[in-house]
């Protein structure tokens, strides 16, 4: 139940962060101050929370999305079978949040 | 007895008289969402602290720029079908109702050829 409110509230999130995509697309074709400045918004620690915000609403909208699909053809509906699912969901985006972030810090050399 | 589908006896019916339209837009642009995402978080970790030129060259490849572009419209079709169920759901006064739904739809497509143009810009 609380996985069904969470998938709406991040699809929020993300419709939000659609509207930061098409901003950095457009500081993209704008040129290298637009970008600059936008690259030093998203880098703040604010920026950065918005960021991990939007990692996790992703894969756990992602996530709990091919949860929907499945139902959709009639698998996966049974208690136990929805109710494991619905842990596997959670898990992926917890753990693919930290692990795409490790990931950015190990390549940007943040952790150094 | 019918021969019609299940499907083929509800198309065209439901509230908006369109039956199972909606639905069925929101698994079709999801299933695409699922590769495209997936691609772009990789691009995005792959330009982190790159810098804007590489920014550029990433979006100038021809595949790049056609997969940002079914990425936007995706994205764009997909999140207003969704905020208009969130709308209808969460907003009750009729008039207020219809002006939200309004301004989401035609935000999510005047966002979406903004996006687009951006991508089409650098790519040509």
């Amino acid at each position: 139940m609380a996985l069904s409110i969470i998938h709406r509230a991040t699809g929020i999130a993300l419709a939000v962060g659609a509207l930061m995509m098409v901003c950095w697309l457009v500081s993209v074709a704008q040129g290298g101050d637009a970008y600059t400045a936008l690259n030093g918004f998203l880098s703040s620690w604010i920026g950065r929370l918005m960021l991990f915000g939007w990692t996790w609403s992703l894969l756990y909208h992602l996530a709990n999305g091919i949860r929907h699909l499945a139902w959709d053809t009639g698998s996966g509906l049974e208690l136990d079978a929805a109710r494991n699912t619905g842990y596997a969901a959670t898990v992926f985006s917890v753990l693919g949040t930290i692990a795409l972030w490790a990931a950015a810090y190990s390549m940007t050399g943040a952790f150094s | 007895m019918s021969m019609q589908t299940p499907l083929g006896r509800v198309r065209g019916l439901g509230s908006a008289k369109n039956g199972t339209h909606h639905w069925w837009m929101q698994r079709i642009t999801a299933v695409a969402l699922v590769p495209l995402t997936l691609w772009f978080v990789y691009s995005i970790l792959s330009l982190l602290g790159a810098g804007h030129a590489a920014a550029e060259t990433w979006l100038a490849s021809p595949v790049n720029a056609v997969l940002m572009v079914l990425l936007i419209i995706a994205t764009f079709h997909h999140l207003q079908l969704g905020l208009q169920v969130v709308i209808e759901d969460y907003i009750h006064g009729e008039g207020a109702k219809i002006a939200a739904i309004v301004i989401i739809k035609l935000a999510s497509f005047a966002l979406a050829v903004t996006g687009a143009f951006a991508v089409l810009k650098v790519a040509f």
